[in-house]
This record gives C-alpha cells, sequence and structure tokens, in this order.
C-alpha cells in the first residue's frame, strides 16, 4: 500500500533522512522504531507531505504521492497522528472531531464516523463540548487519533502516541492501537518506547540517525540481539 | 437623568454597532491569518463609493447596490491577499504593515483623482425617530440592528459551518491543519473574502448615514484599530466589547465637551491603557 | 584623503554654489528636497533599527505649530520657539517610548502606538481651532525679511538653512553609525534578547534614538513652518505625512546614510513632474503611484533603491567569509 523508495529530506540544509526505503502492505501493523533525532518524526512528515522529499520515490495505492502538499494527501488517505497531539485547544473536543472530517469524503458520512470515534472513545464523547486543551494527556491522545480517524483513512501515521503520558495511559494507547488494527485499519507507527511497540506490530523498521538500520517481523526483532542489548537493556 | 445625555448614550451604542462589525473583520483577519490591513478603513470608502455610485448616480435599487458594494470588497479582500499579503507572508510582520500602508496611500490618492476632493452622499434622507421623547436616527438604529445581524451570521458561521471550524482552526495552529486536509492558502482566501465582506456591509451602513470623500478612511480608521487593540489583537469578542467602550466614550465626552476633544480623550486612553497592558484587554 | 572625502568635499562646494545659478523654482525645489531629506533621514534613525513609527507627524507637527503660536501670540522668537518645540517632541518621545520599549511593545504593535499618537496630536491641533485655526490652517504672523523673526523673503537664506539642517542629520547619522549605538541597535533588531542578555541596555540605547528622532523632525517641521509661512494640520501632521516618511524613506532606502535623502530626491522629483506634466487636475495621481511603489518597494526591495544599488555593486572584502 505503502511504498518508500531510497527517499532523503531534511530541513535547509540540514538533512535528516538518508535513502530510507519501506513498505506497508494493507492490513498491516508496521512499526519504525529508535532513539530520539534518529528521524523518526521527518519521516512521518514526508508521508503526510509537510515535508517534501529531496530525492527518492513514494507511493500509496500505486500512485506516486511526491510533490502533493498535505491536504491532498489527505484525500488520498492518509491520516497523521502528529507528535504532541498538535489539538486546537480552543476548540472543542466535537469541533477537533469535526474538523478531521474536513475532507468531502468525510463529511458524507460524518455522523456515523463520529458514533464510530465516539464509540472507541466513550470517554471522547462524554467531554464532547469541552476545550480540546482542558483534557487530560491520555484523553488528548484519544481525541487526536480520533481526529485522524474521522477522515475515514486506509492508512494511519501515528507519531510517538506514547509520549509524555503515564504507564497506565500508555497501556490503553496501545491497547487502543490494537483494537484499531483489529478494524482492518493498516497502522505506521512511530515510537521510541520499543518494548511496548514490539507487542503490537508485525514488522518494525530500526531508524538511527536517519537511516534503516535493520527490518524484520517483530518476533525477529525482539530476538535480535542487537535490539537486545543496545534498546531493551537486556 | 438628563435625556440628551441618555440620547449621547443611545446613538454611541448604535455608533458601535458599525465600528465593531468593522472590528470583527479586521480582528479575524489578523487572528488568522497574522497581519493587519492598515488600508482596512479605505476598503470601506471604496465600498462606500460604489454604494454612491450605483444608487445615487446609475439609480440601481438600493439591496441591489448594497449586495454589490459588499460582493465587491469582498473581491477587493482577495485581491489585497492574492497581491498584497501571499507574496510577503514570511517578512516581517511590520513589511506587512508598511505594504497595506501604501495600499491605504494609493486608495486614498486613486479615489481622490477619480472622484475629487468633494463631499458625496447618496441623498437618502431617513426619518429621525422619537422613542419615548428621545430623538433617534432611524438610518443609525438599522445600521446598528443590521451590523449586529452580520455579527450573528458570522458567528453562527464560525461556529457551526466546516469552513468556519477550518477557519478557527488554522488561527490556533496553521502548520498542521493541512493534516485534516483543509488548504491552508484557500482559507486565508476565504478569510479575506470574508472580512472584505464585512468592510463592504460597514460601508453600506456608514453610507447610510456619512458623506463619502477619499478620507474618509482616516476618520475611522484609526479609531478602528485602536479598539482592535484595545480588545486585543485577534480576540473578536474583545474588540466587540472595546467597540462599545470606545463609542459609549465618544459618545459621552462630545456630549460634554466637543467630538474632537473626546476623540483625543479616546486615542490618550488608548496609549495609557497600551501601557499598563500592550497585549489589549483580553489580549492572549 | 582618499576619493570618497573629495567627493563629499566637491558635493558640499557644488551644493553651496548652487543657489547663485539656479532660479527661484529649482531653488524652492531643492529647499523642500533638503529640508524633506532631513526629516526622512531623522525617521530612519528609528526605521533602520526596526523602530518603525507610523506617526512622526506627531512630532513634525508639534515642531511646526509651538514656535508658530508663540510667535503669534506671545511674540516669542522663533530662536527660542523652535528649541521649546523640539523639546516638546523629544519629551513626547520619551513619554511614548519608554513604557513601550519597557514593556515590549515592539514591531507592528509599536507601529500602531505610534499611529494612535500620530492621530492624537492631529486632532488636538484641529480641536484647539479657537487657537491653531484648525483644519483651516493657520499663518505665523509675517514682518518680511527678519533675523529674529526667522523670516526671509527671500529664499537663498533658507537654502542655506535647508542644507545645514540637512547636513547636520547627516552629522547625527553618523553619529550614531560610528559610536557604540549602531552594533547596539543592530543586535537589538536581530534579537533582543540575546542583546540584552550580553548587556546591552535595550531601552536605553532604543529611547536615545527615539528622541533624537523625534527632535530632529520638529525641527524640520519648524522649519518648515517658518518657509512656507503656512501650517495645515493635514499637511504637517497626520497619517498622511507619517506615511509619506515611510514611503520616501524606504524607497529610497534607510538602511544607506543617504538613502532617505534620495527618497526625497525622488518623490519631490516625480511629484513635481507629474504637476507640470498633467496639470493640477492629477493631483492624487503622484500619491497613487507612491502608494503603489511602497508596496512594489516592500515586497521587491526592501533595502531601497539606494540600498539595492549598493549591495548589488560586488565589495571587495578581503577578510569576509566565502559565500556558502
Amino acid at each position: 500500500m505503502l511504498s518508500l523508495v531510497d527517499v532523503s529530506a531534511g530541513y535547509g540544509s540540514f538533512r535528516a533522512l538518508f535513502g530510507v526505503s519501506l513498505e506497508v502492505a494493507p492490513g498491516e501493523t508496521v512499526g519504525v522504531i529508535g532513539p530520539n533525532g534518529a528521524g523518526k518524526t521527518t519521516l512521518m512528515r514526508v508521508i503526510s507531505g509537510l515535508v517534501p522529499p529531496l530525492s527518492g520515490s513514494m507511493t500509496f495505492g500505486g500512485e506516486t504521492t511526491v510533490g502533493l502538499s498535505a491536504h491532498r494527501i489527505v484525500e488520498r488517505g492518509i491520516a497523521h497522528v502528529p507528535e504532541n497531539r498538535r489539538l486546537f485547544p480552543k476548540l472543542t473536543v466535537e469541533d477537533n472531531l469535526r474538523i478531521g472530517a474536513f475532507i468531502p469524503a468525510a463529511r458524507r458520512h460524518f455522523a456515523e464516523q463520529l458514533a464510530w470515534v465516539y464509540d472507541l472513545f466513550p470517554r471522547l464523547r462524554e467531554r464532547r463540548q469541552q476545550p480540546a486543551g482542558t483534557l487530560s494527556g491520555g484523553e488528548q491522545q484519544m481525541c487526536a487519533i480520533g481526529r485522524a480517524l474521522m477522515s475515514r483513512p486506509k492508512l494511519l501515521l501515528m507519531d510517538e502516541p506514547s509520549a509524555g503520558l503515564a504507564p497506565l495511559v500508555v497501556q490503553q494507547v496501545f491497547d487502543l492501537v490494537r483494537r484499531i488494527r483489529a478494524e482492518g485499519l493498516t497502522v505506521l507507527i512511530v515510537e521510541q518506547n520499543i518494548h511496548e511497540v514490539l507487542e503490537v506490530v508485525d514488522r518494525a523498521y530500526l531508524l538511527e540517525v536517519g537511516r534503516i538500520r535493520l527490518a524484520g517481523t517483530a518476533g525477529e526483532l525482539k530476538n535480535n540481539d542487537f535490539i537486545r542489548q543496545a534498546y531493551l537493556g537486556l | 437623568m438628563d435625556p440628551y445625555l441618555l440620547e449621547a448614550a443611545i446613538n454611541g451604542l448604535l455608533l458601535a454597532g458599525v465600528l465593531a462589525l468593522l472590528a470583527l473583520g479586521l480582528n479575524l483577519i489578523f487572528g488568522v491569518i497574522d497581519v493587519v490591513w492598515i488600508a482596512y478603513a479605505d476598503l470601506v470608502m471604496c465600498g462606500m463609493y460604489t454604494v454612491y455610485w450605483l444608487f445615487a448616480q446609475f439609480g440601481w435599487p438600493l439591496p441591489i447596490a448594497f449586495a454589490a458594494a459588499i460582493l465587491e470588497v469582498a473581491a477587493l479582500g482577495v485581491l489585497v491577499h492574492l497581491l498584497i499579503i501571499a507574496p510577503i507572508l514570511s517578512s516581517a510582520p511590520i513589511n506587512q504593515l508598511l505594504a497595506t500602508g501604501g495600499l491605504l496611500y494609493f486608495l486614498q490618492s486613486f479615489a481622490t483623482l477619480i472622484f475629487s476632493t468633494d463631499f458625496r452622499n447618496i441623498g437618502l434622507r431617513l426619518p429621525i425617530i422619537e422613542i419615548g421623547g428621545l430623538y433617534i436616527s432611524y438610518a443609525r438604529l438599522l445600521a446598528f440592528a443590521v451590523a449586529l445581524a452580520g455579527a450573528v451570521v458570522l458567528y453562527w458561521f464560525l461556529r457551526r459551518t466546516y469552513v468556519g471550524t477550518a477557519i478557527r482552526a488554522i488561527a490556533q495552529d496553521r502548520e498542521i491543519v493541512g493534516l485534516m486536509g483543509v488548504d491552508q492558502r484557500r482559507i486565508y482566501l476565504v478569510t479575506s473574502a470574508i472580512g472584505g465582506a464585512l468592510a463592504g456591509l460597514g460601508a453600506c451602513l456608514l453610507a447610510l448615514q456619512y458623506d463619502v470623500h477619499p478620507f474618509i478612511g482616516n476618520t475611522f480608521g484609526p479609531l478602528i484599530f485602536m479598539i482592535c487593540v484595545l480588545g486585543g489583537l485577534g480576540n473578536m469578542i474583545g474588540g466587540f466589547i472595546a467597540a462599545f467602550v470606545i463609542s459609549q466614550i465618544i459618545a459621552i465626552g462630545g456630549y460634554y465637551f466637543s467630538t474632537e476633544l473626546s476623540y483625543v480623550l479616546a486615542f490618550t486612553l488608548f496609549i495609557v491603557l497600551m501601557f499598563i497592558r500592550p497585549q489589549g484587554i483580553l489580549g492572549r | 584623503m582618499n576619493a570618497r572625502g573629495m567627493a563629499a568635499i566637491a558635493g558640499l562646494v557644488v551644493l553651496a554654489a548652487l543657489p547663485v545659478v539656479t532660479p527661484a523654482y529649482f531653488l524652492h525645489l531643492l529647499i523642500q528636497i533638503l529640508l524633506w531629506g532631513f526629516i526622512y533621514t531623522a525617521w530612519s534613525m528609528m526605521g533602520r533599527f526596526g523602530l518603525v513609527s507610523l506617526g512622526h507627524g506627531a512630532f513634525m507637527g508639534i515642531g511646526a505649530y509651538v514656535p508658530a503660536l508663540l510667535w503669534n501670540y506671545f511674540a516669542v522668537t522663533p530662536w527660542l520657539g523652535i528649541p521649546f518645540g523640539i523639546v516638546l517632541s523629544a519629551l513626547l518621545g520619551l513619554v511614548i517610548g519608554y513604557p513601550c520599549f519597557r514593556l515590549k511593545v515592539v514591531g507592528h504593535y509599536f507601529a500602531l502606538v505610534t499611529l494612535a499618537l500620530g492621530q492624537v496630536v492631529l486632532l488636538s491641533i484641529v480641536a484647539a481651532r479657537d487657537i491653531t485655526g484648525g483644519s483651516l490652517g493657520m499663518t505665523p504672523r509675517s514682518i518680511g525679511h527678519s533675523w529674529y523673526a526667522l523670516q526671509f523673503p527671500d529664499k537663498i537664506y533658507f537654502y542655506a538653512i535647508a542644507l545645514l539642517a540637512w547636513l547636520l542629520g547627516l552629522a547625527v547619522w553618523r553619529w550614531i553609525d560610528r559610536g557604540i549605538g549602531r552594533e547596539a541597535l543592530e543586535a537589538i533588531s536581530d534579537d533582543e534578547e540575546a542583546a540584552a542578555a550580553i548587556g546591552i541596555d535595550v531601552t536605553r540605547e532604543k529611547l536615545r534614538v527615539t528622541i533624537i528622532s523625534a527632535a530632529l523632525t520638529a525641527l524640520g517641521g519648524a522649519l518648515f513652518g517658518q518657509y512656507l509661512m503656512y501650517l495645515n494640520p493635514e499637511t504637517v501632521s497626520g497619517i498622511a505625512v507619517s506615511l509619506q516618511i515611510v514611503f520616501a524613506a524606504i524607497a529610497g532606502g534607510m538602511y544607506a546614510m543617504l538613502g532617505p535623502t534620495m527618497g526625497s530626491l525622488l518623490t519631490i522629483s516625480l511629484t513635481e513632474g507629474l504637476r507640470v506634466w498633467f496639470g493640477a487636475n492629477f493631483v492624487g495621481a503622484a500619491n497613487a503611484i507612491y502608494g503603489v511603489l511602497l508596496v512594489l518597494f516592500v515586497i521587491f526591495m526592501p533595502r531601497g533603491i539606494l540600498g539595492w544599488l549598493l549591495t548589488a555593486r560586488p565589495r571587495k572584502r578581503p577578510d569576509a567569509a566565502p559565500a556558502e
């Protein structure tokens, strides 16, 4: 479904990604793991169109997405849950969700989509008229994910959904990922919390300093010596 | 209570309606696009001339002339954004101020060129009505009602429509609205059009009450800025309230002193308030 | 003495000798160019460091009206009246500047506050119409040729005065440039917090430049009043004048010493040219063109014509790092 071949990107004279290639097949849940500053967020932004790639190719559903601006890529079916949630703090929960359904294809199904999201996140329904800025960290994450789901995406990009959350809430977030996965969505998730994420994904890539260093199934990576030593502290 | 004072207060209230409407327009543009159109009052002037020419010179029916003026200034708003603002969106804000300052200069001079400095009136003599012993200008009452209605429509639009919600969202985080499928550039254009439309509506309402001449923008333009900055630049509710506060100061000051002195009072108050709270009363 | 110094001296000699050969009409233009150039230079002292004022009409208005009022009502000689007006203007600059800079009212907020200031002064002049004549303007009482009243029907005297004022402006510009003031102000305009962190007293530097600018602008206004022998609130204060100053300074280039003067040369030549060519019917034409040009300048040539010319020429700087 999603295919990146040899993608490089950066900001001005600063390069963040060097020749990254990865694939996500329909229905899969794929993870990108790696330390701080590895370029994971940049990778997400390149896929969702916020940052243009300097070279390489990107295709989604067989069609290239290079050069498309972010709002076009949403129309193609990719939704990005940004790092740090980035909700609109003064808008209500429901307004945040509403704006997630901005594209015409989503507007048509707004009511049913909203019902589904409230089903997934009953707490959001309780707080629907509250300004999003007043929600707790975990609730904000749910709202951010819900907002992305409102556009009826085929591929959901999640950038460090567990960042800054209490351990109990982190659990809830990953349970959520499992639920979304069970609903049939394709998910690409970027995470620093390697332990948790390897329990939830089918495959994963290790990104270090802008390059893919390792790739494999979750099982393979869990048993990989390098990962065990460097990242799992075993 | 002195009936003349009450009359002055009420007239001030009614004037506030139109000023509040214009403040809404300016605040909308600032809140979303982060630019101040120094020439905003001169766009109103353009609208007033349009009403004058279509109604008083060409004999169009008034409602049609009004509609045409509103559409015209909305279009002007879009042009201002495309030609002047968009090229320098990433420059220092002062550059944007200066560019729209140039526009102000141009509009006033161009209007002088075409229409000369004569004062022109659309020639409508709307009655003065009497309510409980007080004499209120019907034109002003009508302007107030329409302005208020306009504000309500704007509120509804921003609250309940997709585009309106997108406009509110972009003011809070313009970088990621793209992730929701919102085309930032298009929203800017829509916002500029709405800002222009509000100016056009204000023009129609002012044309009912005042003569138009090329420099009329200088009479209420600085007033509108003052109102917006006082209420917190970009804060629509703040601007709305500030409009009423300032109008009352002018109306009541004008009753006790002269009109000009009341303006001096209002402006001086503004400067003083800027020092106490530079970000405005309800500023962020 | 190097080539530039010689050129400057030669230029001065030419300027000093000019009135001998030029007819009165051109002398009139020259005086305007020099006086406006002086005012634009004064404005640019603030503008080049990011303190863009949209209310310099306030200082000009005070500078013009105070000596005129003192002369008409109290027969106070302009030799006292003008300094008094200058001090008042400087005081106003201080009173506005201090809280603004202290409370970090900068950028476009500062511009809007100065806009309000300009309006206050304009409206005050109009409101006090009993003594100032309001929108109809006022005329300083004329007593013919007099050093005491600073009135000279013969233009050549005012040419000298204007020339001196203009040179004064350039000298002050140079003084600011040379002194620690310039580096400090550039640092401030770049990044205020960083500048404050290395010990630059941000508020004091900004205030200094503001007061100087206000004082010089007031002097310019006063000289105009004495020269034209007619004051009108719209022509010496208010938003139109303020914007005119901004436009000319930007068009000529407010970062180079002679930039504002070039702006003066350009605008006055253009206005006169248009007036001669089209006649008085096209009164609004010049200003309309200025408006468009201001927009274009801001978009395409923010450093002004002179600035663009100066940077376009290849510079020989052996110690500079090669371009990346």
